[in-house]
C-alpha cells in the first residue's frame, strides 16, 4: 500500500477545498440558510407540523442530504476531471499507485469535505430551529455512507465527462431534482398513493428516509431498505469504478 | 551488461485502428543518455506513455531493471521520472507544493532537503513560493523537470525537454542532464533539435512510422553514415566547374572562389587524390582547403527519407 501517494492526494484535494473556501462551504451554507428562510419561514408558517414534528425541524435532514450529494458528486467529479482537463492525470497515471489508492486519495477527500460540510449545514440549521438527533452514530453512518457512495459516483461522472457541461449535466439535471422530489421538504406520506409508488422508484428516498429516521424516528421506509439501498448504490458505484480502472476506460488510450 | 530498459516486440494500435508502433525491439544501457528522434507522429511519445503506464500496449513486453511493467508496476514505476512534451501543471499550487506533491505520489516520505537541491539545481530556488501561472514557459519547464527529479529516479524519460525554450535556457538543461548523467542516472530524450541530440546523446535511435529503423552509437553513427565535404579555397576565381571534372559532381560556391567535393567516409576510394590530381590537370590552383562531417541533422534527413 503506499501510504505516501493516498495521503499526498488527499491533502493536494483537502488544500484546494481551503484555497476555495468560499465556494466549498460558505456558498452552500448561505444556500440552505436560504432554504431555511424561505422553506421554514414562510411555508412553514402554513405547515405547522409533519408527524409531529415542526416544518422546520422536519426539513433539516433533507437540507442535510441535498447538500451532501450535490457537494459529494460536484467535489469528487471536478477533483478528478480537472487534471483530466489540465493533462497533470499522466503524473497520476505513471505514479506507482493501484488503482484503490487512487480512489481512496480523490473520493477519501470529497467524503470528508462533504461530510464536514454536512457537520457545518447541522450546525447552521441549530441556529434556526431547535435540533435533537435521537440516534447519532446512525446519522453519522448515514452521512459517511451517503458521502462516500456520491463521492464514488461523481469520481465516475468525472471520468466519463469530457466537457465541462457534462460534468454540470448529472447533478443538476438528475441529483437535484431526485432530491427536491426525494422527500427532502415533505413526507412520502403526503403524496397521493400513486405518486407514492412512483416516488420509492427514487433512489434518494431511501436515503433521506433513513438519515431523517436517526434524527426523529419518522421514516417512509425502514431503516433495514434505507441502508440496503444506500449499500446496494455504494456497491454499484465501486463496481463501476472497479471497471473503469480496469479498461482505462477515458483515462488510457 | 544488461539493459536498464528492454522492450520486445511491442506493438500499439489505438481504438481508430492507428498502428503507433510496429513490434519495436530496444534496450536501453543503465547510464547513458540515449536520444529518439524521429519526425512528428513517429510514434516516440506513444512508446514513453507506455513505459511509463500512461498508455496500454496492444502487445509486446517491457522490462525496467529486470521488472515487467505491468505486474511490477510499483517497482518499474518508482524508477522512472517523466517529463512530459506539454508543460501540464496545476497553475494555481505553488512551485514548492507541485514538487513535494509528485514526491509523495511516488510513495517517498517527505524530504525537504532534496526538494530544495533539486530546486536550487534548476535555478528554481528563489520561485519555490510562487504560484506556477506566474512563471515564465521556461521556468515552468523546468518545474516538470524538479517534479520529475523529486523521488530520485534512476531513469529520466526527457520527451521533448527544451521545446520553447530559448538557447540560454536550454543550454542550462543540457548541463542538469549532464550533472545527472554524471550521477548515474539512464536519460531517454526525444527532440527535435538534432544539435541536442548531437551535443548529448550517448547513443541515437531513430524511429519512423512506428519501427525503429536505427540505435547505434552516436559517435558510430556519424562516422559510418556521415558524408564529409571537402571544401577547396581556390587562388583565382572561376565561372563553372571544367568539363573534365563533371564526374567529381562538384559543387562552385563562394562567388565561384570555392569548390566543394562531398564523398562517402565509407567507400574504398574516396576520390580525393584522383580530384586533386584532375584538378591541377586542369589548371586550377587552391590556397587552403578544409573537411567538414555530416551532422546528426543531416543523417536523419537522410534516414527517414529512405
Amino acid at each position: 500500500m503506499n501510504f505516501e501517494a493516498v495521503k499526498a492526494i488527499y491533502r493536494f484535494e483537502m488544500a484546494r477545498t481551503w484555497r476555495t473556501l468560499l465556494q466549498s462551504i460558505v456558498s452552500p451554507v448561505v444556500s440552505t440558510s436560504l432554504y431555511f428562510v424561505v422553506f421554514g419561514a414562510a411555508i412553514g408558517s402554513r405547515i405547522t407540523e409533519v408527524e409531529g414534528v415542526s416544518y422546520g425541524t422536519f426539513i433539516v435532514p433533507g437540507l442535510v442530504m441535498l447538500s451532501v450529494l450535490t457537494q459529494s458528486i460536484t467535489n469528487a467529479s471536478f477533483g478528478i476531471y480537472f487534471p483530466k482537463f489540465i493533462g497533470t492525470i499522466y503524473e497520476i497515471l505513471s505514479a506507482p499507485v493501484s488503482y484503490f489508492e487512487i480512489v481512496l486519495g480523490y473520493v477519501g477527500a470529497a467524503a470528508t469535505k462533504s461530510i464536514i460540510l454536512g457537520l457545518i449545514i447541522l450546525a447552521t440549521a441549530g441556529l434556526f430551529v431547535p435540533l435533537h438527533i435521537q440516534h447519532p452514530v446512525w446519522m453519522l453512518l448515514f452521512l459517511v455512507l451517503t458521502s462516500v457512495t456520491f463521492s464514488l459516483f461523481g469520481f465516475i461522472i468525472g471520468i466519463w465527462a469530457d466537457g465541462f457541461e457534462k460534468l454540470q449535466m448529472i447533478p443538476m439535471l438528475i441529483i437535484t431534482p431526485l432530491t427536491f422530489l426525494g422527500g427532502s421538504f415533505y413526507s412520502i406520506g403526503m403524496l397521493p398513493q400513486s405518486w407514492q409508488t412512483v416516488a420509492l422508484f427514487n433512489p434518494v428516498v431511501y436515503l433521506i428516509s433513513g438519515f431523517r429516521w436517526s434524527f426523529y424516528e419518522i421514516a417512509d421506509v425502514s431503516l433495514s431498505v434505507s441502508m440496503g439501498m444506500t449499500l446496494s448504490f455504494l456497491v454499484i458505484c465501486m463496481t463501476v469504478v472497479w471497471w473503469i480502472f480496469k479498461s482505462g476506460y477515458r483515462l488510457k488510450s | 551488461m544488461s539493459p536498464i530498459i528492454s522492450v520486445s516486440g511491442l506493438s500499439k494500435t489505438y481504438a481508430s485502428g492507428f498502428t503507433a508502433l510496429k513490434s519495436i525491439n530496444l534496450g536501453i544501457k543503465p547510464g547513458e543518455i540515449f536520444a529518439l528522434l524521429g519526425p512528428n507522429g513517429a510514434g516516440k511519445t506513444t512508446l514513453i506513455n507506455i513505459i511509463c503506464g500512461i498508455a496500454n500496449a496492444s502487445s509486446g513486453e517491457v522490462l525496467v531493471d529486470g521488472h515487467d511493467i505491468r505486474r511490477d508496476y510499483r517497482t518499474t514505476r518508482s524508477l522512472i521520472g517523466l517529463v512530459p512534451q506539454e508543460l501540464h501543471t496545476d497553475a494555481f499550487e505553488t512551485v514548492w507544493a507541485t514538487v513535494s506533491f509528485s514526491r509523495g505520489l511516488f510513495g517517498k516520505p517527505k524530504n525537504p532537503a532534496h526538494i530544495e537541491k533539486v530546486l536550487k539545481d534548476l535555478s528554481l530556488w528563489d520561485k519555490k513560493d510562487s504560484k506556477i501561472v506566474t512563471l515564465s514557459g521556461g521556468m515552468k519547464r523546468r518545474v516538470m523537470i524538479a517534479k520529475a527529479l523529486s523521488h530520485e529516479p534512476q531513469i529520466l524519460f526527457l520527451d521533448e525537454p527544451t521545446a520553447g525554450v530559448d538557447v540560454e535556457l536550454r543550454k542550462a538543461m543540457w548541463d542538469v542532464v549532464r550533472t545527472l548523467r554524471a550521477s548515474g542516472v539512464t536519460i531517454i530524450l526525444t527532440t527535435h533539435y538534432i544539435e541536442e541530440a548531437e551535443e548529448m546523446a550517448d547513443r541515437v535511435g531513430v524511429i519512423n512510422r512506428g519501427e525503429i529503423i536505427l540505435v547505434e552509437e552516436k559517435a558510430a553513427l556519424m562516422q559510418k553514415l556521415g558524408q564529409k565535404r571537402l571544401k577547396l579555397h581556390l587562388q583565382g576565381k572561376i565561372d563553372a566547374v571544367p568539363t573534365p571534372l563533371a564526374a567529381y559532381n562538384l559543387e562552385l560556391a563562394g562567388d565561384g572562389t570555392e569548390l566543394i567535393y562531398t564523398y562517402d567516409t565509407r567507400s574504398e576510394h574516396t576520390g580525393i587524390t584522383s580530384l586533386l590530381s584532375d584538378l591541377r590537370a586542369a589548371g586550377i590552383r587552391f590556397s587552403d582547403l578544409d573537411t567538414t562531417q555530416s551532422s546528426l541533422e543531416e543523417i536523419f534527413v537522410s534516414l527517414v527519407r529512405a
